[in-house]
């Protein structure tokens, strides 16, 4: 057994329940190779989960996990990450987990800079639910819900992140497993609100319901799609028309908010009240 | 502050009560009337260490203090109508996941935005039913200043001893009255804190009890148990099950942690009904305007008294049993169009007539009008 699988797993939670090809296996196991290489130990590992196929992941690592409700796992972590601040919390949603159901607590949190690293495992599909249109698929796109072609514009989630106070983002795939593991260890380290878009694929339903052939095709088109963020900074716009731009797309330092709440209860207990 | 005699609203004892059991985190959305609850929990919670957060919704709110409670804080929450819809998926989640929590409602009048400044007690089934699917939960409701502060302390107790989100049920006159209270000594009342589990074997079973009385005993995340939670139906090592046997052991264990130990739950407040003919049952500020109708009937020589459940779910049910045998007629009091009557009458089965007296305009319910319904005028 894959020496990673051993230490991290729960063996005996396992087979997972995903679908053959589906992306987001390989970025569970980008998180857990990411935790190996910074060396934390697992009890200090928090896994904060919603609803999905994406937040299932939670529950087959051996570390504090906590399966929420859809929409909330970053409102749960706020609360763990307040009244634990020494645990990394480290949340898993779903395109819809993050910006549909949960996208007032995904703006709010990262208005607030609390410390987390928030990976959206981003399909483009409601997956669980069996291949509904989602906040992130791409307008024209088919769902079960999009018979006719999505007419809805779509969020590019690195964008709405660093629009609502993010202070670091990133954009990782599937097919690019080296770097996504390197930028889930910066998300992890960074002091702050981090969020990676980590394009994952199913092949289920997007796959199927658009003719992207199989998981190797689509796996494949990430590899021939995808520019790094710097190197993106020297194509022009033509260039970039069917590209999608991977790597650090935004990262600043600003106050971190556990730290600010921890300088607020000093200032309270020092000062008369 | 303790032992000292202080005046005090019902919305600032339920802080300094929870202050007193042990709260040190609260999230929570502004909303009438329990707006004081939030703004004075911002002011002595960071002098204390603990923590307050504004979240974005009701919602949020819950989810912050289910998050919390997992991290070993004690955790409350306050609201009125609207924002207690909205928390109540995330408190089927807690009585799911056996997560610690305490939400405040202050009732005002609904449906929807309804009179937000006004006096009801119109959510008293939501508390009981407000989230899907079967499920335990804890509901206290006090009725004087004095009250909210020793109950508050037993809903904290409660909800750590038996893990499930614990409803403190206030309503507009109790928040916003103010009364000089007694404010009571530490060594007075017992804070319970949290069970930790006795020692970490290597098949270690999160979820598992030698008997349905017990609680799963779970530590706090971060002390060194890694386990697993989840607000799907799970086994006792705390992983999603689908199984109709695990599930069957599952529902039944949950629901039975609260049944097989309601005597310890369970509190009621009797007035004057050791030789009553007709009872009033009544929760909340009811009690007040109950038991000024009780003395202004015994004055006209009618054998009355109050019966208050001050825990109302479980609902006290064998007590009400057993006192619809002993009275004549009993009068229930409530302001809303008719909820506790419909357990009063399931609890009575035909044992004596039940007259139901409800109010639903925002105002209170008043001495005279619940002495009208004594004397067998209004039905
Ligand atoms: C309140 C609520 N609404 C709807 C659902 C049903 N539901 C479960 S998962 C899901 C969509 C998940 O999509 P996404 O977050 O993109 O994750 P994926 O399954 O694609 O990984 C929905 C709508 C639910 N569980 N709870
Ligand atoms: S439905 Fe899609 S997202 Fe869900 S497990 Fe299958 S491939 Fe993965």
């Amino acid at each position: 057994m894959d020496p990673l699988v051993k230490k991290y797993f729960r063996q005996d939670m396992l087979p997972h329940i995903y679908c053959p090809g589906c992306g987001h296996g390989t970025l569970m196991k980008d998180l857990v190779k990411a935790v190996d290489n910074l060396g934390l130990e697992k009890d200090q590992v928090c896994v904060v989960s919603g609803i999905g196929c994406s937040s299932r992941s939670a529950g087959y690592m051996d570390f504090n996990t906590i399966h929420t409700t859809h929409g909330r796992a970053i409102a749960v972590a706020t609360g763990i990450k307040l009244a634990k601040p020494e645990l990394r919390v480290i949340v898993i949603t779903g395109d819809g987990d993050a910006t549909a159901i949960g996208g007032n607590h995904f703006i709010h949190a990262a208005r607030r800079n609390i410390d987390m690293a928030v990976l959206v495992f981003n399909n483009n599909i409601y997956g669980m639910t069996g291949g509904q249109y989602s906040p992130t698929t791409p307008m024209g796109d088919f769902g079960t819900t999009a018979p006719y072609g999505s007419i809805d514009p779509s969020f590019d989630i690195p964008t709405l992140a660093k629009a609502a106070g993010a202070t670091f983002v990133a954009r990782g795939t599937v097919f690019h497993t080296a770097k996504t593991i390197r930028l889930m260890e910066r998300a992890i380290l960074h002091k702050g609100f981090s969020v990676i878009d980590c394009m994952s694929v199913c092949p289920t339903y997007y796959g199927r319901k658009n003719k992207k052939g199989d998981a190797a095709d689509m796996i494949r088109w990430q590899r021939d799609h995808c520019v790094d963020s710097a190197d993106a900074k020297l194509m022009s716009p033509d260039e970039l028309e069917d590209k999608l731009i991977i790597g650090e797309t935004f990262h600043r330092n600003r106050a971190e908010y556990t730290s600010d709440y921890q300088e607020l209860i000093d200032r309270c207990k020092g000062g008369a009240q | 502050m303790s032992g000292k005699r202080v005046l005090m609203q019902g919305n600032e004892a339920c802080v300094e009560g929870a202050l007193a059991a042990g709260m040190r985190f609260y999230a929570g959305y502004p909303i009438t009337p329990s707006t004081e609850i939030a703004e004075l929990s911002a002011l002595r919670l960071p002098v204390l260490g603990g923590h307050f957060i504004q979240m974005e919704d009701e919602i949020g709110s819950m989810a912050a203090v289910i998050g919390a409670s997992v991290a070993g804080t004690k955790a409350m929450t306050a609201t009125s109508g609207p924002g207690f819809s909205l928390k109540q998926e995330n408190i089927g989640y807690a009585a799911m996941a056996e997560v610690p929590c305490v939400i405040v409602n202050v009732q005002r009048v609904g449906p929807s935005t309804g009179m937000p400044t006004s006096t009801a007690q119109g959510d008293i089934m939501q508390c009981r039913w407000g989230t899907h699917g079967d499920h335990p939960v804890i509901t206290i409701a006090p009725s004087s200043v004095s009250e909210v502060y020793t109950e508050i302390i037993r809903a904290f107790n409660l909800s750590e001893k038996y893990r499930v989100p614990v409803i403190f049920l206030m309503d507009e006159t109790v928040g916003h009255m103010r009364e000089g209270i007694e404010i009571p000594d530490p060594d007075s009342y017992q804070v319970i804190d949290r069970a930790m589990p006795d020692k970490k074997g290597d098949n270690w079973r999160p979820f598992a009890v030698d008997s349905e009385k017990d609680v799963p005993k779970l530590p706090p995340f971060g002390m060194g148990w890694r386990y697993h939670i989840t607000g799907l139906t799970h086994d006792e090592r705390g992983y999603p099950t689908s199984s109709p046997e695990k599930s069957a052991a599952f529902i039944s264990r949950l629901m039975n942690k609260l049944a097989l130990n309601r005597d310890d739950i369970i509190s009621c407040d009797s007035y004057m009904l050791e030789d009553a003919d007709i009872a009033v049952i009544c929760i909340g500020s009811i009690g007040r305007s109950a038991k000024e109708a009780v003395n202004r009937a015994r004055a006209k020589g009618i054998k009355a008294g109050v019966f208050r459940p001050v825990t109302v779910w479980p609902f006290p049910d064998k007590e009400v049993t057993e006192l619809a045998k002993k009275v004549k007629r009993i009068v229930v009091a409530e302001q809303n169009c008719g909820q506790i009557v419909l357990e009063v009458e399931r609890c009575v089965r035909g044992a004596c007539p039940v007259t139901f007296k409800g109010k639903a305009n925002g105002s209170m319910l008043m001495p005279d009008e619940i002495l009208a319904a004594i004397e067998g005028g209004e039905n």
